[in-house]
């Protein structure tokens, strides 16, 4: 059944409906039940009536709640869908073909391609018709077969970088066979050859409906460069407005990442096919190139691979002797420079300081002695590629260099002096060059009439020697000389890098020679007859998607085809490595023209989208939840269960539980906000629990005590441990010692100087009455020191009579714990406090004493039980008693110590304190 | 005998809540003795109250021979103790003091125990006797009777609401009655009656829980009483709050005018206020009908 855009699976149950108003009296007549409450006022409500019974009823909204509940139920259970699937007319019988362009312009919407085929086959599956998949990129006789065997198989399905050619749609056609089915065809929106005669093969079989779509195709065509910048064309099948694109230069960045290095936007004229735009990089950058994309263009056309004709060399110019100034066209680089000016990257300096930038091309003019660190340093560039060139000159000529033995940086051996011919001083004329041989990388180049040479070095003859000319002149003598080492080489011109011993610097054949040699590289893109012969290794290949992928299990490729044929499974798109360079291979060539498909008016052509079909059973199923679950709340909420207040506490504690639960550090925060929100004694916990229980008993005791006898009114202590709570908060810790109690960390020992230099104070307890003495070889004595080494403790001396601990709150002579007499240790006075004539106390510290040293265990005496008991015996009989009460006086000054600081100190209490000690 | 670790463990749950109700109505009366009404009055620690003549009768002991040097008449230093008066406790312990309508909130009980043993300390420091009515505990003075005091307040009652007991009470006395006042109203009056014909002044402080006082319910409710005897059943509670209050209002009114007709105080406490104001108002009370 469907109503507008919903279908229902099971409709029988919608009669269900009917149902709910029946429901609704029931729910009506049923009052809410009754909450039991204990309250003693109870007395006075006997004997009072309702005075109407309306609430007895559930009201109107809770009942509309409950219905739409119900109804939401209902009909989330009727299987309501919203966009159901049609039933397509009764044509689609029999076998159905469907034939996939599947090429790299179909990649841009392969996702919505491959779910529409989805539910294309999951629909042929429900109705048993045998399927077929054709790709015409890769054409083999279609088999019929099951649906869902295909389907299995779809994820699998991926374009190609490639699109069909003639050859291969012949090869489709044969395959067809002489049964009738229906075919779809999946377009990638291009026009092909051959397209027409397949489609009607197709349409002599059967009905022929056409899937496209309408996305436009974008292409980028590989980057030329002139002039030192970079020209990027985008091009576009169809005209469809205005249109902004993005190209983007991929590459690696220094640590060898790959990222967008720069992008170029460009924009697409209402009516233009093409757009074109300049991107200028540096050399730097240009060199890290691997390819340009159209941004967002998920498919092989959208990539244009760069190789080596991106780059400009880099080119290092040394020559063998300084510079004269105002003589430049003397120099033995001149003419060099010159020629590599507008194609290279010029390099200056030391060849040492050269080396590590790893320049393409190292030119020696005239250079004859190398040192050992220099020369080893070369040939190690060589081997690894590099290309050294050499020229003669003077100094070379003088040398001794590569005379007996052939040098390793040396193509030949050379004999001493050289030669002049034409000269003032000789008989013969100069002599002209010879043409190039067809084993010479300069063959073909046309050699000027007058280029002439009228010195040079002059070789060696060795064996070797006729392999490696690859220049001469017209009597035979080598020009140019070459030998390879390891994957580089070495290049001798017999000549100067200047016009003093020929003329060739100043032809254009100078010029043309260094190009031959990839010393410049203004190298085009190489002809088909050029590469004849040679076989090129694939490195990286693009698939459909434009992802480039390692490709070192793919057979090589004859340099022609590379350049000329046309891609297909044996010639993929991708970077190929050749004899001296790499040359990339695009899917779009590099005057493209895109055709759009044009397809006759009699076939159906639809888009890629389909409305998807939506269960909403799930969610009206949720939506009856939701309004039971605020049904429950409201009747709460009636009835009176539900107190405002309380409610919201609640919710509030069970939220902040839930958000505060992986919440370790909520402890602390309460430790914190107890101790920031009243006066709170701490002890350190050493990890002993009988000790750390002692320590919180006694402190428990010096609290309650103050509670009595003061106005400090402290909460029960609490146990710090050093390493994770902060110490900001407590006036004064108490720290008892045992010999076993783990050293702090380093930052705990940190935020302890901290806690003393900003004014706290710790008691530090040796419980041991200090049989030793103090600092002596007791265990807790010995642990102290350890302790204390790291801490920032002023001069300490023995309690003085006249310090303010002795008066702060008691009068106090003697600081007893569990044990007594003992001398306990405090910051010691400046050394300049004196006595005053009249005054019973020196006029001491400013400040509160840091810490506080003994070993009189006064925890002990302190501790008492929750019912204010003492714990622990003191003394004994009356005499302990008292004890005890010196000990909880001791404990009453030290805090008021802390908390009052100097206070006692100050001369105003002076009279009093005088007329209480009788004086 | 049978079971004696249930027994003593049971005792010693039972005396470790002495201790802290002694301890917290000690530290409660002693914010008293700070305050206003702190040395007005001759204590104890000033056990000097007045000089008068020697009388027939009086002891040679008493005779303070310091000051009956300075004239020609003898005279004996008179304590204030010694004209003290008995101070009459009863405590509601029904169940209807049971009952603390927010957990934060202390029982009715528990605040009317705390409060008669601290006015009781305050009592016994200025020399008075207290004890408790209904021969459970004469008067007495001193710490011992603190104690006792303090352990006779102990005790539960297992009836839903109770009434004053006036046995024990002294002719002439002072008594101290402390409960909500929410059971039946006439054995109240026959007591108060009976304890003004006998010439005994006294002070009732009512303690209520302030869900009592605003009766904050709504909907369909059952109430019942604490112990379980009463229930009231009632479709919408938030109707009632008016006539209820009315109620409570009416019986607030009748306790007033009786305590008016028999020269007696009245106060209303709830747990809800701190318990230091009803103890500076029972004091002063004291105070007031000392002053009498």
């Amino acid at each position: 059944m469907i109503l507008g855009p919903i279908g229902f699976t099971a409709p029988w149950l919608l009669l269900a409906l009917a149902a709910l108003p029946i429901l609704w009296l029931i729910l009506r007549a049923v009052p809410p039940a009754p909450v039991r409450r204990m309250f003693p006022g109870v007395v006075l409500l006997l004997g009072l009536r309702d005075d109407d019974s309306v609430t007895d009823r559930t009201p109107w909204w809770l009942l509309l709640l409950r219905m739409l509940a119900a109804a939401a139920i209902i009909i989330g259970l009727a299987g309501p869908v919203l966009n159901p699937e049609e039933k397509s007319a009764g044509t689609d019988r029999g076998p159905l073909l469907i034939a996939l362009d599947a090429s790299w312009a179909s990649a841009r919407d392969w996702a919505a391609q491959r779910e529409l085929l989805d539910g294309m086959l999951a629909e042929a599956g429900r109705k048993s018709r045998p399927v077929a998949i054709l790709r015409l990129n890769d054409p083999e006789t279609p088999v019929f077969q099951a649906a869902e065997a295909w389907r299995s198989r779809l994820t699998g399905l991926e374009p190609d970088a490639w699109v069909a050619a003639p050859d291969m749609i012949e090869t489709a056609i044969s395959g067809l066979g002489d049964d009738t089915f229906e075919t779809r065809w999946f377009s990638d929106g291009l026009a092909h050859d051959g397209r027409d005669v397949l489609l009607d093969a197709f349409e002599a079989r059967g009905p022929v409906s056409i899937y496209e779509s309408p996305r436009p195709v974008l292409a980028l065509a590989p980057a030329q460069v002139s002039e030192g910048l970079i020209q990027l064309s985008a091009h576009r099948a169809r005209t469809a407005g205005i249109r902004d694109i993005l190209v983007e230069a991929h590459g690696r960045d220094p640590s060898g990442v790959p990222r967008v290095l720069a992008s170029l936007p460009l924009q697409f004229a209402e009516n233009a096919l093409e757009v074109q735009g300049d991107l200028s990089l540096p050399a730097e950058l240009r060199a890290r190139l691997t390819h340009f994309e159209i941004a967002g263009q998920r498919h092989a056309g959208a990539v244009s691979l760069t190789d080596d004709s991106l780059k400009r060399r880099e080119v290092a110019l040394i020559a063998g002797r300084e510079d004269r100034e105002g003589l430049e066209l003397l120099s033995p680089l001149h003419y060099l420079e010159q020629a590599l000016q507008p194609t290279a990257d010029i390099l200056d300096g030391a060849l040492i300081d050269v080396l590590p930038a790893n320049p393409d091309v190292i030119v020696l003019a005239d250079v004859a002695t190398l040192s050992g660190a220099e020369q080893s340093a070369l040939l190690e560039w060589t081997q690894k590629g590099g290309m050294l060139l050499r020229f003669a000159g003077p100094r070379l000529a003088a040398s001794d260099i590569s005379r007996d033995t052939e040098a390793p940086l040396m193509p030949v051996r050379l004999r001493v002096g050289g030669r002049m011919v034409g000269g003032a001083m000789s008989w013969g004329e100069p002599k002209a060059l010879a043409p190039f041989s067809e084993d010479s990388p300069f063959h073909r180049l046309a050699i000027p009439r007058d280029v002439t040479v009228s010195a040079q070095v002059m070789a060696q003859p060795d064996p070797t020697l006729a392999d490696r000319v690859i220049a001469q002149l017209s009597d035979g003598t080598p020009l140019v000389t070459r030998k390879r080492i390891g994957e580089g080489q070495v290049v001798l011109f017999h000549v100067t890098a200047n016009a003093e011993w020929s003329s060739l610097p100043l032809s254009g054949l100078f010029v043309q020679m260094l190009e031959r040699l990839a010393v410049s590289s203004a190298l085009t893109a190489p002809e088909a007859k050029d590469l004849e012969g040679t076989i090129w290794k694939p490195v990286q290949v693009l698939d459909g998607f434009g992802k480039l992928s390692d490709a070192a299990t793919l057979p090589g490729v004859s340099g022609d085809r590379l350049v000329a044929a046309a891609l297909g499974p044996d010639l993929r798109p991708g970077i190929y490595d050749g004899p001296d360079r790499r040359l990339a291979r695009n899917v779009i060539p590099a005057d493209p023209t895109l055709t759009p498909t044009s397809w006759p008016a009699r076939l159906p052509v639809t888009g890629l989208t389909r409305p998807v079909e939506a269960p909403l059973g799930g969610w009206l199923l949720a939506l009856s939840l939701v309004l039971l679950m605020a049904d429950i709340l409201a009747s709460l909420g009636l009835s009176g269960r539900l107190m405002p207040a309380r409610a919201t506490r609640a919710a509030v504690i069970v939220l902040g539980g839930l958000m505060l639960l992986p919440d370790a550090g909520k402890a602390q925060d309460e430790k914190a906000q107890l101790a920031t929100s009243e006066v709170v004694l701490a002890h350190i916990l050493t990890g002993d629990a009988a000790l750390d229980e002692a320590a919180r008993a006694g402190l428990f005791g010096l609290g309650q005590t103050l509670f009595f006898r003061t106005s400090v009114e402290p909460v029960d202590p609490i146990g710090i441990n050093l390493e994770s709570d902060e110490l900001a908060f407590y006036p004064l810790l108490y720290w008892p010692i045992t010999p076993d109690q783990p050293t702090p960390s380093a930052e705990a020992y940190t935020k302890l100087n901290t806690y003393l230099r900003t004014g706290g104070m710790i008691l530090f307890d040796t419980r041991d009455a200090n049989i030793a003495g103090f600092g002596a070889s007791s265990p807790n004595g010995i642990k102290l020191k350890q302790l204390a080494a790291s801490l920032d403790i002023p001069p300490l001396e023995r309690l003085p009579d006249d310090h303010v601990l002795t008066r702060t709150f008691y009068l106090l002579q003697d600081f007893p714990g569990r044990h007594s007499g003992r001398p306990v240790w405090v910051e010691a006075a400046p050394p300049d406090a004196e006595k005053i004539e009249g005054m019973p106390f020196r006029n001491l510290n400013d400040g509160v004493t840091p810490v506080v040293i003994g070993g009189n265990d006064w925890a002990s005496a302190w501790a008492m039980d929750e019912r204010l008991n003492p714990i622990y015996p003191v003394g004994r009989g009356f005499a302990g008693e008292r004890q005890r009460e010196l000990a909880y006086r001791f404990g009453i000054n030290l805090v008021m110590h802390v908390l009052t600081g100097n206070y006692k100190s100050d001369q105003v209490h002076v009279p009093a304190l005088l007329q209480r000690l009788g004086q | 005998m049978n079971q004696p670790v249930p027994l003593r463990s049971r005792a010693e749950a039972e005396a470790a809540r002495l201790p802290s109700l002694l301890a917290r109505a000690e530290h409660l009366a002693g914010t008293v003795l700070l305050g206003e009404h702190g040395r007005r009055r001759s204590g104890l620690g000033d056990d000097f109250w007045q000089y008068r003549p020697v009388q027939p009768g009086d002891s040679r002991r008493t005779i303070d021979w310091r000051r009956s040097a300075r004239s020609d008449m003898q005279f004996v230093r008179q304590r204030e103790w010694q004209i003290a008066q008995s101070v009459m406790l009863w405590v509601d312990s029904a169940a209807s003091m049971r009952f603390a309508s927010e957990p934060d909130l202390p029982q009715k009980s528990d605040r009317a125990r705390l409060l008669a043993l601290a006015v009781s300390i305050l009592l016994v420091r200025g020399g008075e006797r207290v004890g408790m009515t209904g021969q459970s505990l004469p008067p007495g003075r001193g710490e011992p009777q603190l104690r006792r005091l303090t352990e006779a307040l102990g005790h539960d009652g297992a009836d839903d609401y109770a009434a004053p007991d006036t046995n024990g009470l002294m002719s002439h006395g002072r008594a101290l009655f402390i409960s909500d006042f929410m059971g039946d109203i006439d054995p109240v009056r026959t007591a108060l009656t009976e304890a003004a014909d006998r010439g005994i002044q006294g002070i009732m402080l009512q303690i209520l829980d302030p869900a009592e006082e605003a009766f904050p319910y709504r909907g369909r409710t059952i109430f019942e009483s604490v112990g379980g005897t009463l229930a009231h059943e009632t479709l919408k509670a938030s109707e009632l709050r008016d006539r209820y209050l009315e109620r409570l209002a009416s019986r607030k009114d009748e306790l007033s005018a009786l305590t008016l007709a028999t020269g007696w105080q009245y106060h209303c406490h709830h747990t809800s206020q701190s318990a230091q104001s009803a103890l500076m108002w029972l004091y002063g009370a004291f105070e007031r009908g000392r002053f009498r």
